[in-house]
């Protein structure tokens, strides 16, 4: 196995004793086979107990350790050091999100938002435990498995520009996850979900950049869930305004 | 522990520099600006049409001169850019099933570009050009 000596420019903020955010940098003797993860490990081990992040699973399962790696939004566990060259690794906290301590970021707003679009199932009738699962075909689970693979690690939201402009935007992960469950054949919640969903800060805030897609780690695709959206959307509207004896 | 989160400020007009993927969205967006003044030339084509011969054929004169003409290549190319940008991301917006899966993305696109093509070819006999 061979060493790679990599300097880490790491942002760092303490809350009680920092107006604003430095960098410190650190030289990490890097194994190949590396992610980030590893060398930000290796610096809270070896170099620097002060460091704060968040990390768990270190396989791209929890979602939390997404940072700016050299500015762009990254799953760090996910993010092999073979894949940078040259010597210097910038790392810094997820952007457009206030940020607690040192890589650490806020997540209340992401939170609030995710509630506010009801990311659950909501049958059109319950039924009794006794009576069995809610079944569903293989056809039906492929319309929305691509959605549930979100592991809600708001890289999308880091790299929107449109949630960077206006921080009222419900975003990617959370529209993603509304359309989940709309298209689920065991759902009936869509109207509920709509009052959120089509209104301005919903679908309609998005202008399709589709930078949330590109540094998505699960391939979940939150841009294409937020496009089919905004068709639904227009086809209700022009339904309920050209065919008024349709509304319920 | 006292909190006093720091929010980092993303400048309000300068965000698209930040990184190549969004100055492409804005290449994509601003683009359509040409598409719009082009509408607008060949809508003053139609008021000088109905204004008769002598406003009309000062229209084509004018049409002919270089810098008309340097404008129409301009806005031809920035025109078939915005076009393909969003050729491209229509299978996002476009999700069909086909049999256990759906349409392929490449397909989608290339109904795209067929249609285009096709409406192109019978515009252009139309008009006497093939």
């Amino acid at each position: 196995m061979s060493q790679r000596q990599i300097t880490f420019e790491v942002l760092r903020y303490n809350p009680e004793a920092d107006s604003a955010p430095w960098i410190q940098t650190y030289s990490v003797p890097c194994e190949e086979e590396w992610v980030i993860l590893d060398a930000i490990n290796y610096i809270k081990d070896h170099l620097d107990s002060t460091l704060s992040y968040r990390w768990s699973c270190h396989m791209a399962v929890c979602g939390s350790c997404g940072m700016t790696v050299n500015g762009e939004p990254t799953l760090s566990c996910k993010a092999f050091l073979r894949d940078y060259k040259g010597s210097k690794i910038r790392v810094e906290p997820l952007t457009h999100f206030p940020v607690e301590r040192d890589l650490v970021v806020v997540l209340d707003d992401f939170m609030e938002k995710l509630q506010s679009v009801k990311p659950y199932l909501m049958p059109k009738t319950e039924k009794p435990v006794e009576e069995g699962e809610y079944k569903q075909t293989p056809r039906q689970l492929k319309n929305y498995k691509q959605y549930t693979m979100c592991i809600n690690c708001m890289l999308c939201y880091a790299a929107c520009p449109q949630y960077a402009l206006n921080p009222e935007f419900i975003g990617p992960a959370a529209l993603a996850l509304t359309h989940r469950y709309n298209l689920d054949s065991r759902d009936a919640g869509r109207s509920e979900r709509q009052e959120v969903v089509a209104q301005h800060e919903g679908v309609w805030e998005c202008s399709f950049v589709g930078a949330c897609s590109e540094v998505c780690p699960k391939d979940v695709d939150p841009a294409g869930a937020i496009q089919q959206m905004k068709i639904a959307s227009t086809v209700d509207w022009h339904l309920e305004h050209l065919m008024p004896w349709r509304r319920k | 522990m006292s909190r006093n989160p720091y929010m980092r400020v993303v400048p309000k007009t300068t965000w698209y520099l930040r990184n190549g993927r969004y100055l492409r969205y804005m290449a994509r967006e601003v683009t359509c600006i040409f598409i719009g003044l082009y509408a607008i030339i060949l809508t003053m084509g139609l008021v000088r049409l109905a204004q008769g011969p002598d406003a009309w054929n000062r229209y084509i004169a004018g049409m002919a001169e270089p810098v008309a003409l340097v404008f129409h290549l301009v806005a031809l190319g920035f025109a078939c850019y915005h076009a393909m940008g969003w050729f491209n991301v229509t299978p996002k917006a476009m999700r069909i099933p086909k049999g256990d899966g759906f349409v392929p993305d490449k397909t989608i696109i290339g109904v795209h570009y067929g249609i285009w093509g096709g409406v192109s070819l019978v515009l252009l006999i139309l008009m006497g050009v093939l």
